[in-house]
């Protein structure tokens, strides 16, 4: 069960403001995530805590296809994002990755800056822990879930490389 | 039920006789591509997947084109991450600055992807070759890692939204208004997770080259690719470019779609997408006096032989505004030495522009030409985002060549007839 606090953003958020061209010459988590947000929020690296939960609004991380956003929002300490949809490569880079991501339109709507949220990966379940109100997302299919087990896509590989 | 174009292309690479929207394949690439930014982090991946070697060293393509040449000391030992493992895995499509160009104008130039393949790139553009009739599209570092370790990738097979073309362009419109047209109306998530699809008798009278800027954008719309109905031109242009066979694959007369959209491309206006989405559109007579600070014309949308023929058109004999810096990058060596012996750099330097090594520079924001607080450029690249090209409150509006070039003359944003009679 992830729990935390949830910091919310709109739609678009672009993988442009969540970590700019400029600083994509290093592969470094800590130094992309201390640029983290910078262009959108510049007070998110100020902010942020260990288990924080990024809540915003429809097709969330579109843009480039550089992994260094969805690593620089995991290396912020950030537990999951919730959205109303995902640009698909950035869904693809999260999970790959094991950047915990659900789509649930209503609670990236419902959920406000600052709420407690509780997410259940296995079920789908959003809990706002502030208003009491709960939410179903799809659950990943199983060809995901599995990934997800393994710890990312690196895993699943080094086991099917194994055998 | 039948297949879309798409489905047919991702069925053949699974190995399977059919699939359906909402499918998960694991399926069969024929390259894998990366640059100098998403390199380094498949290595790494690549590393520790436990890999100690390519599965096929002619079917990935490195290209360093983001931050080369070599901007500064990070970016250089970035470029030397992907130079030497290049060497150690001896792959073949190494592209070194002085072969180099913009990965999405070189690799259907130097012939490696033909009509019915699977690409898969580590850079959003990937879905560019959907031009000729391949299924091609970005992916992730880790996607890439895993492709280049055993030559395979995971897909949810998409829906597919068709675009039915007819007609034909008028003077000066070109493919990037189209597409500009496109995603202004579906919107940036218009075709989230699903393939556009590009159709009917209008598609004869576009160039490759406003195919390829059409396909370039479909991410934009959020689309997983972009793909074209293989004709004439396909072929002529693939048997100019490449020696291997291929097949021509078709959607089945019943395959079914999310939507089907009209297009008649005589009805499509000069286009300028304005900050800070690539759907914020803009026609001439909404624009008004918008004075610009830069130019920009190249990239993997629109750096291509007719896209710098077109701005030479437009500026030859004229001088660019004194308060606009015009920035021209040919996007690979063999556009930039046709474009010499054409003429058509002697026409902007001529012109007063500036023109450059092939380099993705200034379209992220990375190097050649970065804004600074408050500034505006006219770009013939993809994105417009808060940030894009420089400083956070800069601008960047996105516009064909055509449009860039008559910018820069006139030092506001402007349709080649202001500078054409």
């Amino acid at each position: 069960m992830i729990k935390g606090r949830a910091i919310k953003y709109g739609d678009n958020v672009d993988t442009d403001v969540i970590i700019p061209a400029r600083y994509l010459n290093t592969t470094d988590p800590k130094e992309l995530a201390a640029h983290c947000m910078e262009d959108l929020d510049p007070e998110f690296k100020n902010k942020v805590r260990p288990g924080d939960i990024i809540v915003a609004g429809a097709n969330f991380g579109c843009g480039s296809s550089r992994e260094h956003a969805p690593i620089a929002i995991k290396a912020s300490g950030i537990s999951c994002v919730i959205a109303e949809t995902f640009a698909r490569i950035f869904f693809r880079n999260a999970i790959n990755i094991g950047l915990p991501i659900v789509e649930c339109p209503e609670a990236a709507r419902d959920i406000k800056d600052g709420d407690q949220v509780a997410v259940d990966l296995t079920t789908g379940e959003i809990t706002n822990l502030t208003t009491g109100k709960v939410y179903k997302a799809p659950p990943f299919p199983p060809f995901m879930q599995e990934l997800i087990k393994l710890g990312g896509l690196v895993e699943y590989v080094r086991e099917r490389m194994e055998v | 039920m039948g297949m879309t174009l798409t489905q047919k292309i991702l069925a053949a690479h699974a190995g399977l006789d059919k699939v359906e929207p909402g499918q998960l394949i694991m399926a069969n690439v024929d390259l894998v591509l990366g640059n100098d930014v998403t390199t380094p982090v498949a290595i790494q991946e690549f590393k520790r997947m436990g890999a100690k070697k390519v599965f096929d060293r002619k079917k990935i393509a490195l290209v360093p084109d983001h931050f080369t040449p070599n901007k500064d000391i990070k970016s250089a030992e970035q470029c030397k991450i992907v130079r030497e493992f290049a060497y150690e895995m001896g792959i073949e499509n190494y592209f070194e600055v002085g072969q180099m160009g913009i990965e999405h104008a070189l690799i259907p130039e130097k012939g490696l992807v033909v009509p019915g393949d699977l690409v898969i790139g580590a850079d959003s553009h990937t879905c560019t070759y959907g031009a000729l009739g391949a299924f091609s599209t970005g992916v992730g570092s880790t996607d890439m890692a895993a492709a280049m370790a055993t030559g395979q990738a995971w897909f949810k097979v998409p829906e597919a939204i068709k675009f039915v073309l007819k007609g034909q362009l008028k003077r000066w419109v070109s493919g990037k208004d189209v597409i500009l047209q496109i995603i202004g109306m579906i919107g940036v998530d218009g075709a989230l997770y699903k393939s556009m699809e590009f159709t009917g008798e209008g598609l004869a009278s576009l160039s490759m080259d406003d195919r390829f800027t059409i396909a370039n954008m479909a991410i934009e719309a959020g689309a997983k690719n972009g793909i074209f109905d293989v004709d004439e031109k396909t072929l002529e242009y693939v048997r100019a470019h490449s020696e291997r066979d291929f097949k021509v694959y078709k959607a089945d007369e019943d395959a079914e779609y999310s939507q089907v959209f009209e297009i008649d491309l005589s009805n499509i206006p000069l286009t300028v997408a304005f900050p800070h989405l690539p759907s914020n559109i803009r026609t001439f007579d909404e624009i008004g006096d918008i004075p610009i600070d830069q130019v920009v014309i190249g990239s993997c949308t629109n750096g291509r032989l007719s896209d710098l023929r077109v701005a030479a058109q437009i500026m030859k004999g004229h001088k660019v505004h004194p308060r606009v810096r015009t920035i021209i990058i040919p996007a690979t060596q063999k556009i930039y030495l046709e474009a010499m012996k054409e003429g058509l750099l002697e026409i902007f330097i001529e012109a007063g522009a500036v023109v450059s090594t092939p380099t993705c520079g200034p379209c992220l924001g990375g190097h050649m030409g970065i804004l600074a607080k408050g500034e505006r450029a006219v770009a013939t690249t993809n994105r417009n985002f808060v940030g894009r090209m420089g400083h956070v409150e800069s601008e960047v509006y996105i516009a064909s060549p055509a449009v860039a070039a008559a910018s820069a003359i006139t030092g506001k944003i402007s349709s080649p007839e202001e500078v054409i009679k």
